[in-house]
């Protein structure tokens, strides 16, 4: 990545990007308001939303589902509004509804763990 | 070893023959009067199998730079032609091309913005891309706009600048008259310009890289100091290649052409075509023992203030001569009196300045309207007062 | 001959008189003079009145102006005469060269010249109509003029034409226009 706070001596010409996916760099998670949290013991590992999420932010590793990448998902919602399984009591939420549910950014504390 | 051809060519077919021996990657382009000329000529050399160039016959001139940007972004050598109206189209993707930095060579045949429509000569708009980030020169005649296109593949493309280039020609003047040019033999020219090796390209797949990415109060600032400095480097290349041009053809380019400027008094500053006219007249005026000489400028962006003041240091009155306006202006004055008087006061210089709008539009230039300014210079010279500070040659008053 | 000859063509839109004022000018390239050939572009369409321009002379030629005192004056469609003033500015000595069946005699009557100018006619539309069978007279004017100007050499522009219609057009074709080209030469009538 270019250097920081380039001089335009120092700058690249033009503002052209010489390095790819260095947006990878950037962590648009601080711009979460609602987080997706996963219930792993019921997800059928579909992946529509890995199909779905417009940041990359699903972690897929052998086919099957591993984690969110809250460093880059920005709450959209998008995965939990096309995760088609159902679930009667959410393993974080406890509520009805899908294999994803949205909450408050700072209600969750076990980051970790989803 | 150079072997030439004397032909008679319009100025324009001059442009296309160049462009031929250039034989760009790409060329995109619109057709409109005057350049029509070099365009069609151009297309019928590709349909002829003459140059290896794909040609993309666009919808717009909005369009055919903006083909000519990606083609450029693409690592491409790339050319285009427009004129007026056209080049107003063009006007977003201008100071795009040159904010990429993408050495684009473009040919304007310079003509009259509407309204009201007129498709005859003036400066109006290259003038109006004057501050786009272009180099701009200005050529006379047919073959010094073969010779600064040729030249202009070599200043875009050069390292320290890697900026567009238009190359100007008088729209039916010099862009429809048929005049002596002495074109050069293809692999000559071929040489000279040499192969251009992008440092960045799009098609590079080993070296990703991402053009007219998002750039904010935080980094645009720096990469338009970038490109002023690029254009500070220009004047120093532009005269290197123009050198070495004429040690190749025979024929040298510098930033301006100074005739009789050695011991004169008064001085004429003029762009291209109405130089001639110009210099026929002060021909005859020195004959008659006036003083006075001509600085025909080739160069216009990157403007050369400091060399402008120079040579004109020994001179008493200076005349300016516009072929546009620059509406709302100093007294309405013209974009090159303007910056010739920026330059001269900033240098401290004290010789009076007058200024002559003229031709708009194709409004002819006669020798008698040259013969009218150097008969009020040299009055300014004598009294040391300017009576009319924008003056209209021609019009009908 | 004077340095600088400055020549105004008169025709019709869409008759060849720009291709003919080229023409003249590539013939002077041939005798390794300097030249300038332009059309006044107005908003004109077939058959409307227009010029064009051309300059010869032994220097480089760096006027970039129209042409309002021409020596030579050539005025391609008769029926022009009566339309527009072929002889506007034409220096006193200058010469006019008319395409017509009528004689310079009666020319110079209708438009009243003094004698100091020259008239030529010749009838280019006649010779183009039974050498070339087409009503295409611009370029045969050419041949009149070398003949009342000597301005550049017959055999080159012979040799011109020639090179320039043979790389296009069948060598019959390219005959009846050299052919053209001489009678009109050889056809012009002074007084």
């Amino acid at each position: 990545m270019a250097k920081e706070n380039a001089t335009w001596r120092e700058a690249n010409i033009a503002g052209l990007v010489l390095e790819p996916g260095c947006t990878a760099e950037y962590n648009t998670g601080t711009w979460r308001v609602l987080r997706p949290v996963h219930d792993m013991s019921k997800c059928t590992h579909c992946l529509i939303c890995w199909v779905y999420c417009p940041d990359s932010a699903i972690v897929v590793e052998n086919g099957r589902w591993v984690r969110f990448d809250y460093d880059h998902c920005k709450g959209c919602g998008i995965c939990a509004n096309e995760c088609p399984v159902k679930v009667d009591a959410h393993e974080y939420t406890g509520k009805a509804g899908k294999v994803i549910q949205m909450v408050e950014e700072k209600s969750w504390e076990k980051e970790e763990k989803c | 070893m150079v072997v030439s051809t004397k032909m008679a060519l319009e100025g324009a077919h001059a442009s296309a023959q160049a462009m031929r021996q250039i034989n760009p990657d790409v060329v995109a382009a619109y057709p409109i009067t005057p350049q029509t000329a070099i365009v069609q000529t151009f297309s019928q050399y590709v349909a002829d199998g003459e140059v290896d160039t794909e040609f993309i016959a666009v919808e717009s001139e909005h369009a055919a730079m903006s083909a000519c940007i990606g083609a450029a972004a693409a690592g491409g050598r790339v050319m285009t032609a427009t004129a007026a109206n056209g080049l107003a189209l063009m006007w977003e993707e201008l100071y795009i091309a040159a904010s990429l930095r993408l050495p684009i060579v473009m040919s304007v045949v310079n003509r009259a913005l509407s309204a009201p429509l007129n498709i005859h000569c003036d400066h109006s708009d290259s003038m109006g891309a004057r501050d786009a980030g272009w180099i701009q020169l200005y050529s006379e005649t047919g073959q010094e706009a073969y010779d600064n296109t040729i030249q202009a593949v070599r200043i875009a493309e050069h390292p320290d600048l890697l900026l567009p280039v238009m190359v100007m020609q008088d729209g039916f003047i010099t862009g429809h008259a048929v005049e002596l040019v002495e074109v050069a033999d293809d692999a000559s020219v071929k040489e000279f310009i040499g192969t251009y090796t992008p440092k960045y390209s799009l098609l590079d797949i080993d070296h990703p890289v991402t053009f007219g990415a998002w750039d904010l109060w935080d980094y645009y600032f720096e990469h338009k100091r970038q490109q002023t400095d690029a254009m500070s480097k220009a004047m120093k290349v532009i005269v290197d290649v123009g050198k070495e041009f004429g040690q190749v053809f025979g024929r040298t380019y510098g930033i301006f052409d100074a005739y009789a400027m050695d011991d004169a008094e008064l001085a004429i500053i003029v762009l291209s075509s109405t130089a001639g006219t110009a210099r026929t007249v002060i021909r005859e005026l020195r004959k008659k023992g006036l003083k006075i000489g001509l600085l025909k400028l080739r160069v216009f962006r990157p403007f050369p203030a400091q060399e402008l003041v120079a040579a004109l240091k020994d001179v008493k009155a200076v005349a300016v001569l516009d072929r546009s306006i620059s509406f709302g202006a100093m007294e309405g004055a013209g974009p090159l009196f303007l910056e010739v008087c920026a330059a001269l006061f900033a240098a401290g210089a004290t010789q009076k300045v007058v200024n002559y709008i003229y031709g708009l539009g194709g409004r002819d230039v006669l020798p008698e309207y040259i013969e009218r300014v150097a008969s009020d210079l040299q009055e300014i010279a004598d009294t040391g007062k300017v009576k009319s500070l924008v003056n209209y040659l021609g019009l009908r008053e | 001959m004077a340095k600088l000859t400055e020549i105004r063509w008169h025709g019709r839109a869409g008759q060849g008189i720009v291709t003919a004022s080229e023409l003249l000018a590539e013939a002077a390239l041939k005798d390794d003079k300097y030249f300038q050939a332009f059309p006044e572009y107005g908003p004109e369409r077939m058959g409307a009145p227009i010029k064009a321009y051309t300059r010869i002379s032994d220097e480089p030629i760096e006027l970039h102006c129209h042409i309002l005192n021409p020596e030579v004056v050539v005025v391609v469609n008769p029926n022009l005469l009566g339309v527009v003033d072929v002889t506007e500015g034409l220096a006193e000595d200058g010469v006019l060269i008319v395409n017509t069946s009528e004689t310079p005699q009666q020319i110079r009557a209708r438009l009243g010249l003094k004698n100091n100018k020259k008239v030529f006619t010749v009838d280019a539309t006649r010779i183009a109509l039974e050498t070339i069978k087409r009503d295409i007279p611009a370029t045969l004017m050419l041949g009149a003029i070398i003949r009342a100007t000597g301005l550049v050499s017959l055999d080159k522009t012979l040799h011109l034409v020639q090179e320039k219609l043979g790389a296009k057009l069948r060598a019959e074709v390219v005959e009846n226009n050299l052919k053209a080209l001489r009678r009109a030469y050889e056809e012009v009538k002074e007084g």
